[in-house]
């Protein structure tokens, strides 16, 4: 178990790597001076000289990018041009809501997407098959952002039941369990919940029927056992597949959060990264997508430990 | 005894009925699939509709007027009412099927050439060269699609050729490791043993024995992409990311008309029904591809 983790995470050390790079080219993909980025127009030419030579912009590309991982690894991303505060301290407050949010959906989506996909597994074929295949296909089909403002549409503007942005009353500090700032939650978690039902409801209806068709249901079946005995049987089976898919969604959530965030106005990542491409702030551009970046490569080498510690058959293959 | 000394008459040319081959099976069992066609029948007229807009729509998509904004859905002569600038909301939206479909569809056939190149490069050679490729696809996999699509038109600006830049980009390492994938497993089957033993050079090897095993699957993958291509595509025009104003897209308008949720709802959600359709229709078509491809079944 021990040595498989750390087998995975020395395959994971060279994505990581280039990841970063490609974090670090996304500044120099961009039309303009890499500089200008950083600075404010009205910068001085020796600040422009001390700024150009203290990011290393007069070195080689290699060096450059040294310099800049060294930087990132001690937790130094840079500036935000737009509020002058540390990127770091901007993403990190951010991601306390993105991760809220990002949680509050793939629950709601498992809890769901599992059911659904349950039911289709073990009545493959008849109507419950239809309904719970048909709704999973609507949720892997929808635009997402379509859907949010459609539930603001009713639930906001029609019935008037929940806020329609925001991340609470008071902003996202101070947040507190409580149904002042939860009705806040429940439309971006919905709407966010629908992509990971459909990809987990469809995952676990093919994985149910698979089970289904092994020889040790059948056996179970012929010695008398219960059907909800059988049952318990088939959830064992499906269940690291279904959590490491949980997982990865996880991932994907937290990483593709801005659309839903921008359609709410959710202070999280996605929302700090739409406002960073209008400002044209790149340090936190850059910031922001090399910390989801990294962070999705962590939870994908936490669900693949995970999931051979529940399921030590995939450590031999 | 007679019989068998008989003389041996030459045999008559049997006449073999020509098997069928593996496409006209496909299409067959395509056109028994009535879901597969009717997504395929709506997803000819939306692409008719974008081809004919000039003709069809009734008003100039970019022509507005102050004094008939955001008209209600069945105005006398705005048939699907006037968005937030006082444009036709039909000839917006047909005329937004031309470039929402430009934007949704075209990243993924150049994907797909340049994907399955290099997935199909480095699942024949194998080796280091196998490494090198498949470990740089790893990088780009290791990021969300939708993060890294607004990552690089984020960081390229807006305007359609960055959108199809981008988008183009978020495909190919999926496309290339399915076509690894499947590559590597025909490499090792004997038949491609054999006629490299018997001293076939790689390019006839591919062409002859790897391509038509390995395009099928990967074009199945393909256009499962579509669908998602389009949500994707439609999502950076929403964010500001793709075309720009005043273009009619389906994605920016559901942008623009974000403000206009209070006053006209049902106008407002118009453009994001489009994509919904489209997308369904694809993924519908794609999932009976699948079903008519896969011989097993």
């Amino acid at each position: 178990m021990l040595v498989y983790a750390f087998k995975r995470l020395l395959h994971v050390i060279p994505v990581a790597i280039g990841v970063s790079i490609v974090c670090f080219m996304l500044i120099h993909i961009a039309p303009g001076d890499p500089l200008a980025a950083i600075l404010p127009t009205d910068a001085s030419l020796e600040l422009q000289a001390q700024m150009r030579s203290f990011y290393g912009l007069d070195q080689p590309l290699p060096v450059q990018y040294a310099l800049w991982a060294w930087h990132a690894l001690q937790g130094d991303l840079g500036t935000s041009i737009a509020t002058g505060r540390p990127v770091l301290a901007e993403i990190l407050s951010a991601s306390v809501n993105s991760i809220i949010l990002a949680v509050a959906a793939t629950l709601i989506g498992f809890t769901f997407g599992s059911a659904l996909g349950f039911l289709a597994g073990v009545f493959r074929g008849g109507w419950i098959d239809r309904i719970a295949s048909g709704l999973a296909m609507l949720g892997v089909s929808v635009p997402h952002y379509w859907l949010g403002m459609v539930l603001v549409i009713a639930f906001s503007v029609s019935l008037g039941w929940l806020p329609s942005m925001g991340g609470g009353p008071g902003g996202s500090d101070g947040r507190s369990f409580s149904w002042d700032y939860i009705q806040y939650l429940i439309l971006p978690a919905v709407t966010m919940s629908v992509i990971p039902m459909g990809i987990i409801a469809r995952t676990i209806r093919s994985l149910v029927a698979d089970i289904l068709s092994q020889d040790f249901v059948q056996a179970l079946a012929a010695k008398g056992l219960m059907t909800k005995h059988v049952m318990r049987h088939v959830i064992r089976n499906a269940a690291p597949t279904a959590i490491s898919v949980m997982g990865l969604q996880l991932g994907y959530l937290l990483g593709g959060s801005i659309l839903i965030e921008t359609v709410f106005s959710w202070p999280g990542t996605g929302f700090l990264l739409n406002g960073a491409i209008f400002t044209r702030d790149l340090p936190i551009l850059q910031g922001t997508i090399l910390v989801l970046a990294m962070f999705f490569v962590i939870v994908n080498l936490v669900v693949d430990v995970l999931q051979s510690a529940i399921d030590p058959r995939i450590q031999r293959s | 005894m007679a019989a068998i000394t008989a003389e041996i008459v030459p045999a008559a040319p049997i006449s073999v009925p020509k098997s069928p081959g593996f496409w006209s099976g496909v299409l067959h069992r395509l056109c028994r699939d009535p879901v597969a066609l009717a997504a395929l029948a709506v997803l000819v007229v939306i692409v008719a509709v974008a081809i004919l807009a000039p003709y069809i729509a009734p008003y100039d998509p970019t022509k507005g007027s102050v004094i008939r904004r955001l008209k209600p859905i069945g105005t006398e002569g705005y048939v699907l009412g006037t968005d937030e600038l006082g444009r036709d909301m039909l000839s917006r939206l047909i005329y937004g099927a031309r470039l929402s479909l430009i934007m949704g569809v075209v990243p993924v056939p150049i994907a797909f050439v340049i994907g399955s190149i290099i997935g199909i490069i480095a699942g024949y050679t194998g080796g280091i060269t196998n490494t090198l490729i498949m470990r740089t696809v790893d990088v780009f996999y290791a990021f969300p699609s939708v993060l890294l699509a607004v990552a690089l038109s984020g960081a390229l600006g807006s305007g359609l050729t960055n959108a199809l830049v981008s988008l183009t980009v978020v495909f190919i390492p999926q496309i290339a490791r399915v076509a690894e994938s499947v590559t590597t497993q025909i490499r090792n089957l004997d038949y491609v043993d054999a006629a490299r033993a018997s001293g076939a050079p790689a390019m006839t090897i591919i062409r002859v024995h790897v391509l038509g095993n390995v395009l099928g699957p990967i074009f199945v993958f393909a256009t499962s992409l579509i669908s998602v291509s389009m949500i994707l595509a439609s999502g950076l025009s929403f964010l500001g990311l793709g075309v720009r104003p005043p273009d009619a897209e389906w994605g920016l308008m559901l942008n623009t008309l974000r403000t206009a949720i209070y006053n006209n709802p049902a106008v407002a959600a118009l453009p994001g029904v489009m994509i919904f359709i489209t997308s369904i229709c694809f993924n519908l078509f794609s999932d009976g591809l699948r079903q008519a491809m896969d011989v097993k079944s």
